[in-house]
């Protein structure tokens, strides 16, 4: 008994030593030398400055832009350091859910007559980080973005379609564009104001 | 439902299937002292913390020292965790300043971690700092899945050995499951994680500018709005990657985000999410095989993989089409799936996994008791949030955690072979041991304790109006689940939750947290118990009156015993939580 509390104990510090620290520090190292990029974040810069994550997704709410998902996380939604998580984490029957849900169908369909609105458009992420929506969500919008920016509906067609990736490997995930890039590459291209 | 989701299901199966054959033959080399093509890299290590810690390789335990250095083992190692959660603010890796932890989370959070549950109370982008993630949290992560295979190891060798007093060397078996299994998987993992975008680094918190600045109107609790105008993102920063590969590949669970596997720096891609899949059954698959193996029955090891797979295959169709089919309540959404949308019921999950992955993702988590998430339970239809719960009450033995879904299934297998007996009026048998009224009871006492815990801390809460019901975010019959779910979830060492349901409160973390170490010590020790009394035994050879344990009867009937242990159990708690909300929301009832 005394000799394995013994044991419990220098195990306990020795390991710790080997599985808290010293492998956290190896991987560490390894991936700031073969995947700096990747390993810190994929930060976009732009003209000297951090505009946003390429994984991190952003608020639209200017009409110019591609709107991304519904967001729970934080005031503004989007919110990484959000203290509460970023989920909206409301159940199916949830009146609450259901409300949020139609208020934003009310405003889309003002927007677009007639078309039915793909279903990730009205719905939070379980991140609330979500930096991606699908194909359809793009289309939805395209009419009124090519509207605001003073673009053919083609050319927005045409960007849109660069910015969609397909599945990894052709099988895996789910097809999707990037918000922020896509955004980003349509300022570089017409800018808003 | 999609073609394409299928596939990828199958697909993930059948990688699954053919990894359980070289990861099984790995792990009986390694515990059995083989020879392995790691040992010229890793011997002197090992010899080096023998000598360190003083622990003698070549001597055997019997089942009750075995036991005691395990519960002594967890005790320290827990206390060292709740020291550094208190401390976190004088010790380095600090970037954020972020102060020390509240006694009863900084408790949960012991307890949790060291019984493989990762059940959490707390928000760890503004609670935890670096090191009280990695020395703490991810440390826990690797020693309490070496405990689950260390255990699971010394229970096989309980039924292969024969009329022996001793069932192996804890420490041995403890850090041979570190070095040799988990230690170089997830250094290879890590690596490649971190491609694909998963951070790692110890820099403070980035803030970056938003292209869109938003102006919010917020009324506070005064009646008062404010408007302010956001500009900018805080995005967290942290050594994720490392973390992440001993928190897939030990079925730990435990997010270095809130976020937890949804979170775009924890899962960046859909690469990540199937490498995450494959690595949460690697072990426990690896180890039906390591127990054919080891006992000399391979058939046997493929049989009780085979109550796993069926098992999983029942629960992961029943998720992907209850989700597929989207919420009745939401009026003027496509919910169809297409070339341009996966569609279905998208609250809670990310774009690039869709529905199938997030189904799928849903199932493996609470099959093994990993509960790690890529979407929200919470918001799951009522039918398809059910399953995750059935499958944590099911007792972890579909693949299960690491080691505890082997431990946990071999008791049923003994109570199967006893129902068989029962039937026939012979005395039962398991490969080749006698199994007497001794394993029967420490059987019956290991699968008792689960419902008895999650039952009686679900009653008392969801009666108490002043400490209970007010964690309750989602009203209706999903408030019942998401109680009921809490307790399953810890009791099981699973750690997923509803997670709208607020745990972080006095009565939830002490009694959770009770929970997870009662749901791991108290079911673990009857199986020790198990392990000690087989290896005495005397070796009867098969005779006509003999039940194989290795034919598809055999399978058919654990997978009898393991449904209807839990329906008879838990089947009047389902009823009245996500059975009712199925039938009220189909009835378009809101709540």
């Amino acid at each position: 008994m005394k000799k394995n509390l013994l044991i419990s104990i220098s195990m306990t510090l020795a390991t710790t030593v080997l599985l808290g620290i010293l492998y956290p520090l190896v991987v560490t190292l390894l991936a700031q030398w073969a995947f700096p990029r990747q390993a810190n974040g994929e930060i976009i810069h732009l003209g000297g400055k951090m505009v946003g994550s390429s994984l991190i997704g952003q608020p639209f709410t200017s009409a110019g832009y591609f709107h991304s998902r519904p967001s729970a996380a934080g005031a503004a939604g989007y919110d990484p350091d959000a203290s509460s998580g970023g989920a909206s984490n409301l159940g199916p029957t949830n009146s609450a859910l259901i409300t949020r849900v139609n208020g934003d169908v009310q405003r889309l369909q003002a927007e677009n007559p007639g078309a039915r609105i793909p279903v990730d458009l009205v719905t939070s992420s379980g991140s609330g980080l979500d930096p991606h929506v699908s194909p359809a969500a793009t289309e939805f919008q395209i009419a009124r973005v090519a509207r605001e920016r003073g673009m053919s509906e083609a050319d927005v067609r045409a960007l849109v379609a660069r910015h969609t990736e397909g599945r990894q490997w052709g099988f895996l995930g789910e097809p999707r564009v990037n918000v922020l890039e896509l955004n980003l590459e349509l300022d570089a291209v017409r800018p808003l104001h | 439902m999609t073609a394409n989701g299928w596939l990828q299901i199958f697909l993930f199966l059948l990688v699954t299937f053919a990894l359980a054959k070289p990861a099984g033959l790995f792990m009986t080399r390694v515990f059995a002292r083989e020879k392995t093509f790691l040992d010229p890299l890793l011997r002197p290590f090992e010899r080096l913390l023998y000598k360190l810690t003083g622990v003698d390789e070549k001597r055997e335990m019997r089942w009750t020292e075995y036991a005691i250095a395990m519960l002594l083992f967890s005790g320290v190692s827990m206390t060292l965790l709740y020291v550094i959660e208190r401390v976190q603010q004088w010790l380095p890796w600090n970037p954020q300043k972020l102060a020390a932890v509240p006694t009863d989370l900084a408790f949960n959070t012991a307890a949790s971690f060291t019984t493989n549950t990762n059940w959490q109370a707390y928000t760890p982008e503004v609670t935890m700092s670096y090191f009280t993630q990695m020395a703490g949290l991810a440390y826990h992560n690797f020693t309490s899945a070496a405990v689950g295979i260390a255990m699971a190891v010394a229970i096989i060798r309980g039924i292969a050995r024969r009329e022996q007093d001793t069932i192996g060397n804890f420490w041995v078996d403890l850090t041979r499951a570190i070095l040799w299994v988990l230690l170089p998987v997830c250094l290879v993992v890590a690596m490649i994680f971190v491609s694909q975008g998963m951070i790692q680094n110890l820099r403070p918190y980035t803030t970056t500018q938003l292209l869109d600045a938003q102006t919010v109107t917020t009324t506070g609790t005064d009646g008062k709005t404010t408007t302010q105008v956001v500009k900018e993102q805080v995005i967290p920063q942290g050594p994720a990657a490392s973390q992440e590969a001993i928190k897939i590949f030990g079925t730990n669970g435990g997010g270095f985000f809130y976020a937890n596997s949804s979170h775009p720096y924890e899962n960046p891609t859909p690469l990540t999410n199937f490498l995450q899949l494959v690595l949460i059954f690697a072990i426990p698959s690896g180890l039906t095989y390591t127990l054919g193996r080891m006992t000399g029955s391979q058939r046997h090891g493929w049989a009780v993989w085979g109550a796993m797979a069926a098992l999983f295959l029942a629960a992961v169709v029943s998720v992907y089409s209850a989700e597929s089919r989207g919420n009745p309540l939401l009026h003027g959404v496509d919910q169809r799936a297409s070339g341009a949308q996966s569609g279905g019921n998208m609250e809670g999950k990310e774009v690039r996994f869709g529905i199938a992955n997030t189904a799928l993702y849903a199932t493996v988590t609470t099959d093994a008791s990993c509960g790690a998430v890529n979407g929200m339970h919470d918001s799951f239809t009522p039918l398809g949030g059910m399953i995750p719960l059935i499958n944590i009450m099911l007792g972890e033995v579909v693949f299960g955690g690491v080691g505890s879904g082997l431990y946990g299934m071999i008791v049923f297998v003994i109570l199967s072979v006893f129902i068989a007996g029962l039937m026939v009026g012979r005395t039962p048998e398991y490969l080749g041991k006698k199994i007497e009224a001794y394993d029967v009871k420490m059987a019956m006492l290991s699968v008792l304790i689960f419902p008895l815990v999650i039952l009686t801390f679900t009653a008392i809460s969801v009666v108490e109006k002043s400490f209970g019901t007010p964690s309750i975010s989602n009203p209706g019959p999903h408030g019942l689940s998401q109680i009921l779910y809490a307790y399953t979830s810890a009791t099981g060492n699973n750690g997923s939750a509803f997670g709208g349901f607020n745990g972080n409160t006095l009565w939830y973390n002490t009694t959770i947290g009770f929970a997870t170490l009662f749901g791991r010590f108290f079911a673990v020790i009857p199986i020790l118990a198990i392990a000690g009394s087989l290896a005495k035994k005397k070796y009867v050879p098969e005779s006509a009156g003999t039940f194989p344990v290795t034919t598809p009867l055999f399978t058919v009937l654990l997978v009898s015993v393991v449904l209807i242990v839990s329906a008879l159990t838990f089947f009047p708690a389902l009823s009245l939580g996500p059975i009712l909300e199925h039938l009220m929301m189909h009835a378009g009832k809101v709540f």
